[in-house]
């Protein structure tokens, strides 16, 4: 039997879960939120009511082999138009109210105004991984996806562009917002507006292929100037620091240019995730290793070491070649 | 109940048990059951059949679930839990779920209306083989997958299939079509049986038993045929789509080329959702037979139960895309859905309510068969609870396709249609055995099955609400799943236990267990006036009746039901 204090350590756990639908930040998550408090309370009075009469009626009519007419059998009823009447219509007025407020939240979150200031990011879902563009601001990053923070007085929510380059995937953010899916050859679209700073978790919601299970997701809401500082370091072209020109070179003779965009050098591959600014980011692989140098190498030299069944290749690099491929991307800040 | 034998005037001739007939050898026993056209036979292979994947379906829940137990296991690898969810998920609705229902139906509803087979026995054992054959072949990719891409691998797509995981470029190798084919070859057996069914009730009553006065088990037979014409067709199309882009290059699926993924998912979904109320309405068939007899009540309200259940037939046409609400459709089609989706609680209400109605005055006998009854009452008003939850577009789309999704349809899948199974194995055994299954052990597997149930079903709803989703095959340390998982894993180790006790009952009472009788459980329907097991012709008469519950009649001769219908 569990005892009260482990029952509150298990409250206190769900509510203070980083992807739990139960502390939402923003208006979509928020309006779920309330909405979901609402079915729950209604279902929860049918189960009771429902259950309760369930619980009586076994109760009440059990066969009882010591009564007196226990060999008898009960009386017998085929029906009752004017109760079965009743068991149909109170469904009905209960079915209709709940419809017409989940229609108002349908309409609110899917036909919500953008507001001028609103920012646009293209969010293209790969096997396993997140590519994300800024179409206003030049910007191309992955996995690490930075938004502002939204003041309700002035909002400035995000809009995301989505789709897939291969398998459907889905973004979801519990916090922020419900799950959208990113479809091959369709667009669809969805918005969040955070209203604290922080970092919000989530993963790949629909099943995408073998590694679906480790395509994390990582959302930054950033206060406006931290957000401004962002975008002004991500427009730099990448680092040319002159003592990694080895590792540099070994990145551009081997296969990593043919998926990998390094900005401003012969690294234009578009199948990987863009690694201009790869140092600047927190993890790495789709979120789920810290980008640590020793990681870093471990992921260069076999992938599927962290992610089996990811796309990138083991690269078959010698000790030193790794070394200083490594050193090259620690410095791609 | 005492064991009585039924008031036989004019109906029921008892026939001699077969326990009494002389051996025979293997070779010919065998070759009686792959010749067979009996009803009753197939209607057995088809049981045992689905229980034996239930079995191997079920010990590939227990290796997910031992994965799943704590965070960045190593149980299995990635590509070996997926092909675990896919293969338990097939094999789960299309070769245990179907079959099992099937072969309920096919051995039961001649006797229940008095015929002495099918409508086409000859199409009915068609019908069996060939989904007996699907069956095999999704297991097949086992060891035929091999080829250029080494070992043989099974399916790992999901059991839905979605397009464009299915295309060769992103499932090379043969596992897809091992899928697509057992699908495929089910599908086909699958029609077969749906129109044997429909054509049995229609044309083969015995009679005086009209629509109105038929058991409501059969009602729900008729109105799950009818589904499965329209659903399993889209299904078959869309395999067949499927077949022509991997092999001769069509695009319908082909997002590379320009086919849509939604397509498929139009296509799967159309199917899947009715799938729910195929799978269902025969749990509901076995209820509306069960839950009565052990109240000895009549059922509440026959032709609202009707009613209810061609409604709910209508009614689940036109929901499928509730499974989509997370696709990016307009808000004009998330309404749409979401009020299709909830009108669909006003049938299963009623019929709900009606069954405590029947509860309500009668004199409740708790057999192991009733326990199951009334374990799957609670449990699928809790899940059609949460199903009101998830028809909620916004809700959905923070639910669908987490771990709260999978709690939801367990419940659906294991708690109301699995309970109801058992339930009716409990009741029906000394009819097909001629034996008695054990009610202790009956009460065991159900007090363990129900634990087993809750620890894992019930919890699982949480993880998901967590930001779980399904289909993953490991999970972060950090979003405080495990307590949730390790309680769900924990409740799968009662479900076994529970399951090999039931496997062991039926295999000791089949050889050990008190002879039934003709009637065990004093009960009212047709099937009960013959001997157990019925001879191959059923019945030596064929019955004529003159109301719902003819052996209420001729056991109530001063008080008979035709006074009152």
């Amino acid at each position: 039997m569990l005892t009260r204090p482990v029952w509150f350590g298990l409250a206190v756990q769900v509510s203070s879960n980083p992807t739990t639908i139960f502390a939402p930040s923003g208006t979509p998550a928020h309006s779920i939120f309330g909405l979901s408090l609402l079915v729950l309370g209604i279902t929860a009075a049918i189960f009771l009511v429902v259950a309760g009469l369930l619980l009586y009626v076994v109760v009440r009519f059990r066969h009882r082999p010591s009564d007196a007419n226990a060999a008898q059998e009960p009386p017998q009823i085929y029906g009752s138009t004017q109760i079965e009447l009743s068991w149909t219509v109170i469904p009905i007025l209960i079915v209709v109210m709940l419809f017409l407020a989940t229609a108002r939240i349908i309409l609110l979150t899917q036909n919500a105004t953008k507001p001028a200031d609103a920012l646009d990011i293209t969010v293209i879902g790969h096997q396993f991984w997140w590519e994300y563009h800024y179409p206003k601001l030049g910007i191309v990053t992955a996995n690490e996806l930075h938004i502002p923070v939204s003041d309700p007085r002035h909002p400035t929510p995000t809009y995301l562009t989505m789709t897939s380059a291969d398998t459907d995937h889905s973004f979801w953010v519990p916090r922020l917002a419900g799950k959208t899916d990113l479809i091959p050859n369709r667009v669809n679209t969805m918005w969040m507006d955070p209203q604290a700073p922080g970092l919000y978790l989530g993963q790949c919601a629909q099943y995408c292929g073998t590694q679906h299970a480790l395509m994390l997701l990582r959302v930054y809401a950033d206060s406006p100037a931290d957000f401004a500082r962002w975008v002004a370091h991500q427009k730099q072209p990448a680092v040319e620091d002159p003592s990694v020109a080895e590792g540099r070179a070994v990145f551009q003779h081997n296969a990593c240019i043919s998926c990998h965009t390094v900005a401003g050098t012969v690294a234009t591959g578009t199948f990987g995730p863009d690694l201009t600014h790869l140092a600047s980011r927190d993890t790495i692989a789709s979120g789920a290793i810290p980008n640590t140098a020793a990681n870093l190498r471990a992921f260069v030299d076999n992938p599927a070491n962290f992610k089996p069944g990811c796309l990138m290749p083991p690269m078959h690099l010698n000790q030193h070649d790794l070394d200083a491929v490594t050193a090259y991307l620690t410095t791609l800040k | 109940m005492a064991t009585q034998a039924p008031a036989t005037a004019g109906i029921g001739q008892p026939a001699n048990l077969s326990h009494t007939a002389p051996r025979r050898l293997v070779l010919e026993v065998l070759h009686d059951w792959v010749t067979t056209v009996d009803h009753k036979k197939i209607g057995l292979m088809y049981i045992g059949y689905a229980l034996i994947f239930l079995v191997i379906a079920g010990f590939e829940a227990l290796l997910m679930r031992v994965q799943l137990a704590i965070p960045n296991n190593h149980f299995v690898s990635p590509q070996v839990f997926n092909q675990l969810f896919t293969m338990h998920g097939t094999t789960m609705v299309f070769f245990v779920g179907m079959p099992i229902l099937f072969g309920f139906g096919n051995y039961l509803i001649p006797l229940m209306i008095g015929a002495r087979d099918m409508a086409f026995p000859r199409l009915n054992a068609f019908s069996f083989w060939i989904s007996a054959f699907g069956g095999l072949l999704l297991y097949f990719s086992y060891l035929g997958g091999s080829g250029l891409y080494g070992a043989g691998a099974a399916p790992d797509v999901g059991w839905w299939a979605y397009a464009p995981l299915t295309a060769r470029v992103f499932s090379p190798g043969h596992s897809t079509d091992y899928w697509t084919l057992a699908i495929l070859l089910s599908g086909v057996g699958t029609i077969g049986t749906a129109i044997n069914i429909v054509a049995t009730i229609l044309c083969m009553r015995c009679p005086g038993m009209t629509l109105n006065r038929m058991p409501l088990l059969a009602w729900l037979y008729l109105v799950m045929s009818c589904l499965v014409f329209v659903t399993i067709s889209p299904l078959t199309a869309a395999q067949i789509m499927l077949m022509l882009d991997r092999y001769v290059g069509s695009h319908f699926f082909d997002t590379q080329a320009g086919g849509s993924a939604v397509l498929w998912m139009h296509f799967f979904w159309i199917f899947g959702h009715p799938e729910v109320y195929v799978l269902v309405l025969p749990a509901f068939g076995f209820a509306n037979e069960i839950i009565p007899v052990f109240s000895r009540k009549a059922i509440f309200g026959y032709p609202a139960m009707v009613a209810a259940s061609v409604g709910i037939g209508f009614i689940s046409l036109s929901v499928w895309a509730h499974h989509m609400f997370t696709i990016g459709m307009t808000a004009g089609a998330n309404t749409f859905f979401t009020l299709a989706t909830m009108v669909i609680s006003v049938p299963t209400g009623i019929k709900i309510f009606n069954w405590l109605a029947t509860l309500w005055g009668g004199k409740i006998h708790f057999t192991a068969s009733m326990m199951f009854a009334l374990g799957f009452l609670v449990q699928f008003l809790l899940a059609g609870l949460t199903g009101i939850m998830l028809s909620v577009a916004p809700f959905d789309w923070q639910l669908g396709g987490s771990y709260f999704v999978v709690a939801h349809f367990h419940y659906v899948l294991v708690g109301a249609i699995l309970f109801m199974i058992f339930s009716a194995f409990y009741y029906w055994f000394p009819k097909m055995s001629g034996r008695m299954l054990s009610e202790k052990l009956g009460k065991w597997h159900f007090w363990l099955f129900l634990i087993g149930f809750h620890l894992t079903f019930d919890f699982m709803h949480i993880p998901g609400l967590l930001g779980m989703p399904r289909r993953i095959y490991t999970y972060e340390a950090d979003r405080g799943w495990m307590i949730w998982n390790m309680i769900v894993s924990s409740g799968a180790i009662f479900q076994t236990i529970a399951t090999l006790l039931f496997v062991y009952n039926m295999v000791w009472s089949y050889f050990k267990g008190p002879i039934a009788g003709p009637d065990p459980w004093d009960a009212w329907t047709l099937e009960w006036s013959t001997s157990s097991p019925p001879p191959n012709y059923n019945f030596a008469v064929i019955p004529t009746v003159d109301s719902r519950r003819p052996l209420w009649d001729l056991k109530h001769p001063d008080d008979p039901d035709s006074y009152y219908e």
